[in-house]
């Protein structure tokens, strides 16, 4: 950097681009899209993505921490459920896990988990967890104190001024969410797919799981139950979404609507500049659960996006083909700025 | 001769106005309750009760010989609610249940309680709690029984406390509609089309939350402002056996707009005056509180069953 640069004020940290990675193949595509860091999770409900047929063998971590490490490149591993009362042995076996596979970071929710790695790994560089529900700075420092926390990812429900002050008073880094599914209840804190089904995030590492989907034709149209409650009923012609409990459509009053929130994505692209400003780390992609085509076509708009802002701040704009592209992939092919924005408040 | 399960008369979840809410409390008062949580969990706009009124009103009930405890909220997000949260960590007079890690780290090192909205899913997360000072646990709503048990086990409780010779007592959520989710956002005003900031306190027409049916019209969750709580109540009356089994210690009631005197009189006599369960089940039943009764969390299955005792 020159002299000159100095006499101003520093530019904006570029915040480091975090994608999420179900298997070694949207892991590969990430990286080469441009991703600084990868987070995936191991085969098992000791992460909150705990589907059939997504997440890491030992072997295959081992392949994605080599592939990423050879270009220069972050792996995260999510140990972010609730150690289970039955077998809480089994998470500390995963951390135990991780910290063999020589991961850049675990990123955790369980006080449990988080004592474990503290106690036995001390050199592992913990995050934490969305799952951990840590909206103020007094709550990250809390976890900081104890675990040595080092990074925290915020909820999605708190607003920009609101992401500004914590991270004007955080004494670690601050991961945000940038773009993908939204949870519009407070993530770590919500039990409803549990209610319904048996099964949450919290405790299996899944929200209204698939197993406990049943679709039904009938002369109304087409309903989507979970465990027998009807979560929606879709017209013939009308397009279809997961039946994802807290986005369907009830009745409340006589009304019938989507009660809680529309199917819709995060997509927080338009507040790039200012997210910089405000010194955020990192930007997070949800999407474990998604193809590898998403991961790689979304990493790549976001690449480009984050070192247009950093090239040029005072001049960013959204360029319309990057939101043709993300719009191919968001729910409901709808985008809202979540709670960052706050329309409803 | 079984060991009382003491009572514990839940934070009021709904806002109601400062007069029904002041008539509840004195209802209480005359209550086999043991001990009193008091004040807002929700949210930070609803304005009856200051915290003066709240300490005000704790030092009354703790006059008339109730254990009272202050809850802080569970979703902070500003600097006025932490302000909030530190009023009562700051307040020497009542023991404080902690709703957040905000909370966590203002209160550690002394005595208090873990809300049900601390995850503490195993006994190793228990331990790292009971390490700072924490005397009570509520355990979280979808745990199973069984896994209190281990969490806590009977046999050999975690020690709480600064000094740590005192077990740990959990608590189990024992009857009301359950506490299942938080947002950011309100659910009542987004229902009646308003802002959050210009609510016009909606909420205070709904004491006991707005009924949220399937859309065949099955009652399946209850808005309370930023709340989602379950449409039927949890109900735990006749699982008193199972309870004792697992180690619980206290049962909390939460509070109904509703006959909740009577549920107050029915869970003393079937847990503590050996009354027949099944008989004042089917009392509470017959008492037609809205969305009907379930048990399924305390039995590890979906929270919207009923499983026989």
């Amino acid at each position: 950097m020159s002299a000159s640069t100095h006499a101003a004020s520093p530019p904006p940290r570029k915040p480091r681009l975090v994608c999420p990675a179900g298997s070694l193949r949207a892991l590969t595509l990430a990286i080469d899209a441009g991703a600084d860091a990868v987070y995936m999770g191991l085969k098992d409900a000791t992460n909150a993505r705990n589907f059939a047929g997504l997440n890491f063998d030992l072997a295959q971590a081992r392949d994605g921490i080599a592939y990423a490490r050879s270009r220069g490149r972050e792996v995260l591993m999510a140990l972010n459920t609730f150690a289970d009362a039955r077998a809480p042995g089994r998470w500390f076996t995963a951390v135990d896990a991780a910290a063999g596979l020589g991961i850049d970071a675990l990123i955790c929710a369980d006080t449990a988990v988080l004592a474990h790695a503290r106690d036995h790994h001390p050199q592992l560089r913990l995050h934490l967890s969305v799952q951990a529900s840590a909206t103020t700075q007094e709550a990250i420092e809390f976890y900081r104190e104890r675990y040595g926390i080092r990074r925290a990812v915020l909820p999605r429900v708190l607003t920009l001024s609101q992401v500004e002050q914590v991270c004007r008073h955080s004494t670690v880094e601050i991961e945000v969410f940038g773009f993908g599914s939204l949870c519009v209840m407070v993530e770590g804190r919500c039990a409803l797919s549990s209610y319904a089904t048996g099964q949450s995030p919290n405790t299996a590492g899944v929200c209204s799981p698939p197993s406990a989907v049943r679709w039904e034709d009938g002369a109304g149209g087409v309903s989507a139950r979970l465990n027998g409650v009807l979560i929606d009923r879709y017209a013939p012609d009308e397009p279809r979404g997961y039946p994802t409990l807290c986005k369907g459509r009830f009745d409340v009053d006589g009304t019938r609507d989507y009660a809680l929130e529309e199917p819709t994505s995060l997509n927080t692209l338009s507040l790039l500049p200012q997210l910089m400003d405000m010194g955020i780390a990192a930007i997070k992609i949800e999407g474990r659960q998604r193809s590898p085509a998403y991961v790689e076509q979304v990493t790549r708009v976001w690449r480009a996006a984050i070192d247009d802002c950093a090239a040029q701040p005072s001049r960013f704009a959204v360029q319309p083909e990057w939101t043709a592209a993300l719009g191919r992939w968001a729910e409901g092919q709808q985008h809202t700025l979540g709670a960052y924005d706050r329309p409803w408040r | 001769m079984n060991t009382r399960i003491a009572l514990t008369v839940g934070p009021v979840l709904y806002y109601w106005p400062r007069r029904t809410l002041l008539d509840f409390y004195a209802e209480v008062a005359e209550s086999p309750a043991d001990t009193v949580v008091l004040g807002e969990v929700v949210c930070s706009r609803r304005h009856e009760m200051k915290a003066d009124d709240w300490l005000s009103l704790g030092r009354e009930l703790a006059a008339c010989g109730k254990e009272v405890v202050l809850a802080s909220q569970a979703l902070l997000e500003s600097a006025a609610d932490l302000r909030a949260m530190h009023r009562w960590a700051d307040q020497p007079a009542f023991l404080v249940e902690a709703g957040d890690a905000s909370a966590l780290r203002a209160l550690a090192g002394r005595p208090f309680v873990l809300g049900p909205h601390i995850n503490v899913y195993s006994e190793p997360a228990l331990r790292e709690h009971a390490a700072l000072g924490a005397i009570r646990w509520v355990a979280p709503v979808e745990l199973g029984l069984d896994a209190l048990a281990l969490i806590n086990p009977p046999a050999a409780p975690v020690a709480g406390g600064p000094g740590a010779d005192t077990p740990i007592a959990t608590e189990v959520f024992a009857f009301g509609r359950l506490p299942l989710a938080f947002s950011a956002r309100c659910f009542t005003a987004r229902h009646f089309h308003l802002n959050k900031d210009d609510c016009g306190f909606r909420c205070i027409e709904h004491p006991d939350g707005l009924l949220l049916d399937t859309t065949e019209g099955q009652p399946f969750l209850a808005l309370n402002g930023i709340q989602t709580q379950s449409a039927a109540q949890h109900c735990l009356i006749a699982d008193a056996p199972a309870l004792r089994a697992a180690g619980v210690r206290r049962a909390r009631l939460s509070p109904t707009a509703q006959h909740f005197g009577t549920v107050t009189a029915l869970f003393d006599s079937v847990y503590n005056s050996g009354a027949d369960a099944l008989a004042a089940a089917a009392e509470l039943d017959a008492l037609s509180l809205p969305g009907g009764l379930v048990n399924g969390y305390a039995h590890r299955r979906p929270g919207l069953e009923r499983m026989p005792a």
